[in-house]
């Protein structure tokens, strides 16, 4: 009844072609995106922004990242790990080298260098596909994590091989370092989330996109009817990259503050973010949304549940929660192979019809 | 829909304990499952049979009762910052997180957030200066001490002189394991032995590359910095090579029984410091099997009492409670907040007769706390495997490390701290 395309006309082809058609959606869009900027910060405490919000804002960024290049243009990789680290220590050693430039120009910037650095990992994937990809790129997480705890000039020679965000102002309110006030942190994940969130979705609606999808169905078909290969697969590669590296350096600059690179960005961290577009759903920004979210959220409600609710063991907590968490895997990916995405496409084209059945 | 119901059934019960909570609240941040649970396990064992004894035989502490939240880390960062902040609003009093990576992320939040955090021979050392770090103490002992003990101990096994030996350290290749390395490139140029670094990577399951090099070169001694599964895997794997065991010397956290009994006869002889003494037959032990283990209060399974690193826990839980204690002398209040437990931590005094008192009588040294110094008397005690009996024998009585190295390393780290973060030194 309400969630109907019927009696909502388009006169322009701007129009026809926006991003949410139906005149629900791009009221509900609104409405998340005024709860989350005008709402939320009111009511943000520590514990929230620290345990839920930051973590999925930033694993939001590097879910999106990964879908760029493994959902949408059909390279899998397992080095996003190596390139959070990327960009962790890209905004370390911008932020200690020019202290005066803005942090926010400095995150960017740290994307930027993935970018580059991702693109180069990215040359092999023109000779190899497949899981031959996935292993050369679990070679560059390897090497990545290695290279960060060997050279010390990466971690400015400290003595515990550790970097640590200093203090960092903007519009006079610290964003990285101890003094950030709960509602600042969220805000500058939420504002990068946002703006990455809009450029993927319209790249991936654009030309660019359309390469990228002819390219993942099937490389040969792509290039016979006029695709570069090497533009797609290597501009997926740095797109990817540049999300993935803001991603590290959010994580590190505003959500850990200190950060070790062997524990923090490990072989871990690249299966966590590819099993959230898993299970969000492969080619689909708002997978990737769902897809952090229920990673990241669910363990912390099943500890909530259980540890405070019922005041079971914390040992046997985490162990229930791996049980759950990976049996609601299996659950999900049994029932819907395509994703948390593709539930909410089913359940949209349901709304449509409903309340009549066919 | 149900899990939003139940999640906010879950908030709201915690903002109703948060609430009702007029206690002395300890946060425990342990870690029972992962890779480092076998040593999580045991200490965190400790700590809270320790302070539910407090509750049961004390009723508390100074009369206000003990209220211990445990939260489980798996010795990751992500979930110790979760466990920080979802503990923080209950009134935590002191943090011992038992990890130096949490540790690196809590000094910054302690400080800001106002609240202890107490690294017990762990942690970032060149918080011993107490100027710069206000917030953080790491008494008795910290690793540059450690580094410096083993050295000493080497130097008085070797008729004093270490020149032309060479030493190799196997450290778990993070903050934790690269914190002795400064301090032992310093003694090395000092007493004349060459020093080479050998890392091994979290969790440190595969240490074959690493054995094969010690094979090779054959250092006349190798130093270990490990923890979990870590030391279990290179005390067997120095057992495959035939290094000689009493050569091989592991710091605090590499020696206990957990980690030599998988290698069997093989670890006989291996050497390990402790900042603490073993002693099963401590009176406290028997107070806690009698008023909470048979109460079936016990921490986890009730097993580990009087291992190593349960000693361990229980002895930090003693000095948190001194501490506790002191502040409530200081102030005279019951219901202390974490700022007074920091002053009673920086007042903080452990004597033989206090120790005697509380019933584990020699289980650490002597030592004092003040505002300038963090760090305690930095003694430590070297202890050999004997596996057939399956115990820890003492070897030595407290050795002292060389103070006059190890200050000038923490005036230096502290001082590079203070410069990077604006911090004038001074006291509280």
């Amino acid at each position: 009844m309400l969630y109907r395309e019927a009696g909502d006309y388009k006169t322009s082809y701007t129009a026809d072609s926006q991003t949410f058609p139906i005149a629900f959606d791009r009221y509900r869009y609104w409405v998340v995106l005024a709860v989350s900027f005008l709402v939320i910060p009111f009511f943000i405490t520590d514990y929230l922004v620290n345990a839920l919000f930051m973590p999925f804002l930033i694993y939001a960024i590097a879910a999106i990242g990964l879908n760029i290049l493994t959902g949408y243009a059909g390279q899998v990789s397992l080095g996003t790990g190596g390139f959070m680290a990327v960009g962790a220590y890209a905004c370390y050693k911008l932020m200690t080298a020019f202290p005066d430039v803005n942090i926010l120009i400095h995150v960017v910037l740290a994307g930027g260098i993935t970018a580059l650095v991702g693109t180069a990992f990215g040359l092999p994937s023109l000779r190899i596909k497949g899981f031959y990809l996935a292993v050369a790129t679990l070679a560059a997480q390897f090497f990545l994590v290695w290279l960060f705890n060997k050279v010390a000039w990466f971690y400015n020679y400290s003595a515990s091989g550790q970097i640590s965000a200093p203090e960092r102002m903007v519009f006079g309110v610290a964003v990285t370092g101890p003094n950030t006030p709960a509602w600042a942190s969220y805000l500058v994940c939420l504002v990068f989330v946002t703006i990455s969130a809009l450029i993927a979705r319209n790249l991936t609606r654009g030309a660019l996109g359309r390469q990228w999808m002819a390219t993942r169905d099937m490389d040969i078909a792509a290039e016979i009817i006029g695709v570069n290969p090497l533009k797609a697969k290597l501009t997926a590669f740095a797109v990817s990259s540049f999300f993935v590296g803001i991603s590290g350096a959010l994580f590190f600059a505003v959500y850990l503050g200190a950060v070790e690179v062997g524990e923090v960005f490990g072989i871990n961290k690249s299966f966590l973010v590819l099993f959230m577009i898993i299970i969000g759903g492969l080619g689909s920004i708002f997978g990737a949304f769902a897809g952090a979210a229920f990673l990241v959220t669910l363990p912390v409600f099943l500890k909530l549940i259980g540890v405070d609710l019922f005041g079971w063991p914390t040992d046997l907590v985490a162990h229930l929660q791996l049980v759950i968490v990976g049996f609601l895997i299996m659950f999900f990916l049994v029932k819907e192979p395509h994703g948390l995405a593709q539930l909410w496409r089913l359940a949209k084209e349901k709304l449509r019809l409903w309340p009549f059945p066919h | 829909m149900t899990l939003k119901t139940l999640t906010t059934l879950a908030l709201s019960g915690v903002l109703v304990a948060g609430t009702a909570a007029a206690d002395l609240v300890i946060p425990d941040l342990s870690y029972r499952t992962g890779p480092y649970a076998a040593g999580g396990t045991p200490f965190s064992d400790g700590y809270q049979d320790y302070f539910n004894l407090l509750n049961a035989r004390d009723g508390g502490i100074g009369g206000e009762t003990v209220r211990i939240v445990e939260c489980e880390t798996g010795y990751n960062t992500e979930k110790g910052v979760e466990c920080y902040e979802a503990t923080k609003s209950e009134g935590a009093l002191i943090y011992q997180p038992l990890s130096t990576g949490i540790t690196y992320q809590l000094i910054p939040k302690t400080t800001a957030d106002e609240i202890p955090i107490h690294t017990m021979g762990y942690g970032r050392t060149s918080a011993a200066n107490g100027e710069v770090f206000p917030w953080v103490f790491n008494y008795p002992a910290n690793y540059w001490d450690a580094a410096s003990v083993m050295v000493n101990y080497l130097l008085e096994e070797n008729g004093g002189s270490l020149d032309g030996k060479t030493i190799a350290l196997v450290y778990h290749n993070s903050a934790y394991g690269k914190e002795p390395i400064r301090t032992l490139e310093a003694l090395s140029a000092e007493h004349g032995f060459e020093f080479t670094q050998i890392a091994v990577d979290h969790p440190g399951q595969e240490q074959k590359s690493q054995w094969l090099q010690i094979r090779r070169e054959r250092p006349d001694f190798v130093l270990m910095w490990g923890w979990g599964v870590m030391n279990q895997v290179a005390v067997q794997e120095a057992s495959n090579i035939n290094f000689p065991m009493e050569n091989f010397i592991g710091n605090w956290w590499a020696g206990a029984e957990h980690d030599v009994t998988p290698a069997g006869a093989g670890a006989n002889g291996y050497k390990s410091l402790n900042m603490n003494r073993i002693d099963a037959d401590l009176p406290v032990f028997a107070d806690i099997t009698s008023m909470v283990h048979d109460a079936g209060n016990a921490a986890g399974d009730g097993s580990n009492i009087g291992s190593v690193l349960y000693t361990r826990g229980m002895y930090a839980a003693m000095l948190a409670a001194e501490a506790i204690a002191k502040a409530q002398e200081i102030h005279g209040v019951a219901d202390v907040t974490p700022a007074m437990v920091r002053d009673g931590m920086e007042a903080l005094e452990i004597t033989n007769a206090r120790m005697e008192e509380l019933g584990m009588a020699q289980i650490g040294p002597e030592f004092s706390v003040s505002c300038e110094n963090h760090g305690g008397s930095g003694l430590g005690i070297v202890q050999q495997w004997d596996a057939s009996a399956g115990n820890w024998v003492a070897l030595t009585d407290y050795i002292a490390p060389q103070d006059a190295v190890i200050d000038g390393l923490i005036a230096e780290d502290s001082g590079a701290f203070a410069a990077e973060n604006n911090i004038t030194p001074g006291c509280l």
